[in-house]
């Protein structure tokens, strides 16, 4: 049984005066999703059932490459920001809360090195 | 702290069934009931009403019975008219007033719980202590540091109106407790009753403290756990929208560093 007043206990560690920052960057990121996955879309749209040599030239396109990269830059960040959320929505134990939140951090870095690994790969080989 | 079970003492049980009441037109009510003075765990006791003798509101029904059939029935209530905030209450699996809550409003058996994810004090009564602390831990009060006018601070018609949909709360907890993320991390969040009273004080012409009271509120958990569920503003029994009252916080936020 705890002997801390209820205040002390609702004060806790004090405001960390953050949180504004990881909440906008997550709306500008849903924002720029929108035209990145729209010209994504299109890309595969467009490249489906075409000889490899046409798929080539799109994706070797710099204006397609410059998108794509975009898009894999803006969701991976946002994917971090979300599933940081859902991490400290549902998780209490603060060991592994922070390891959760160290792997979302590794996972999304790794997404979003190797997807722009592989468009720059594409990008090239034309 | 997602807790997706019940802890075993706190499963509810098949309770008693009290002697119906006579009458023509009878309601039954199925009602959570618990006894801290009982190592037993909480149950779920059955009633039947004569609803033709009786108030048309919840509340009516609740003073019936334990008026007439079980004077151990435990709950709150006061005003009995919406604006004490007393006789909140999980009814037909919504967080309301039982004094406003019509009994033609629910359809078969009426269901009374107390509110979800709050300590229970006994039967329908709900530990209120953490959600009145981080009421106080907001300082609801005008702070000013102007010298004290003569007579009363001014306020103009305009700004004043500011103030409409979120003087009315009555602090029932209806909304907080309907919130999931309150429901997961209410030690830390403050919850959409809360964040409609810092709002209330934030928008207010005549309060000096703005910037000190959004440094206080401008925390991942204290703030930013609302996602926007909107499950307060469905609950709240005055028709207020806190969820409206807290995405003005965070534009507040916002307006101070772009």
């Amino acid at each position: 049984m705890s002997l801390r007043t209820p205040l002390s206990k609702v004060r806790g560690l004090g405001s960390a005066k953050d949180g504004t920052e990881h909440w906008w960057h997550q709306r500008v990121t849903a924002v720029a999703n929108i035209p990145l996955v729209l010209i994504f879309a299109f890309v595969l749209i467009n490249s489906v059932g075409k000889p490899h040599a046409e798929v080539a030239a799109l994706l070797g396109s710099p204006l397609v490459v410059i998108a794509l990269l975009m898009m894999i830059g803006s969701i991976t960040w946002h994917m971090r920001l979300g599933m940081q959320v859902i991490i400290e929505d549902y998780i209490s134990s603060e060991g592994r809360k922070i390891a959760a939140l160290m792997a979302n951090t590794f996972f999304c870095a790794a997404m979003a090195v190797a997807g722009g690994f592989a468009i720059l790969k594409l990008g090239f080989a034309s | 702290m997602v807790q997706l079970t019940l802890p075993k003492n706190s499963q509810v049980q098949p309770g008693k069934s009290w002697p119906a009441q006579d009458g023509d037109t009878t309601r039954q009510f199925q009602i959570y009931r618990y006894n801290p003075d009982s190592p037993d765990n909480p149950k779920l006791d059955t009633y039947t009403v004569d609803t033709e003798n009786c108030g048309p509101m919840v509340l009516d029904a609740l003073i019936k019975i334990k008026n007439e059939i079980d004077p151990t029935l435990t709950f709150r209530r006061s005003c009995r008219e919406g604006i004490c905030g007393s006789c909140s209450m999980n009814i037909d699996g919504t967080n309301t007033l039982a004094c406003l809550k019509g009994l033609d409003e629910i359809n078969g058996t009426v269901k009374i719980y107390p509110l979800p994810h709050m300590p229970v004090v006994k039967d329908l009564v709900p530990d209120m202590t953490q959600f009145y602390t981080q009421h106080r831990s907001i300082e609801p009060w005008l702070k000013t540091e102007t010298t004290e006018p003569r007579k009363e601070w001014l306020q103009s018609h305009e700004d004043r109106e500011k103030l409409d949909g979120l003087y009315e709360c009555i602090l029932c907890a209806c909304c907080s407790t309907s919130c999931p993320s309150y429901w997961w991390n209410g030690d830390r969040y403050l919850g959409p009753a809360i964040l409609l009273q810092a709002y209330r004080w934030l928008i207010d012409s005549r309060d000096e403290a703005t910037g000190e009271r959004l440094d206080d509120l401008e925390d991942p958990f204290r703030l930013y756990r609302c996602h926007t569920i909107m499950n307060c503003a469905k609950a709240c029994p005055k028709g207020l929208n806190p969820a409206k009252a807290i995405a003005e916080v965070k534009k507040m936020m916002l307006e101070r560093r772009v």
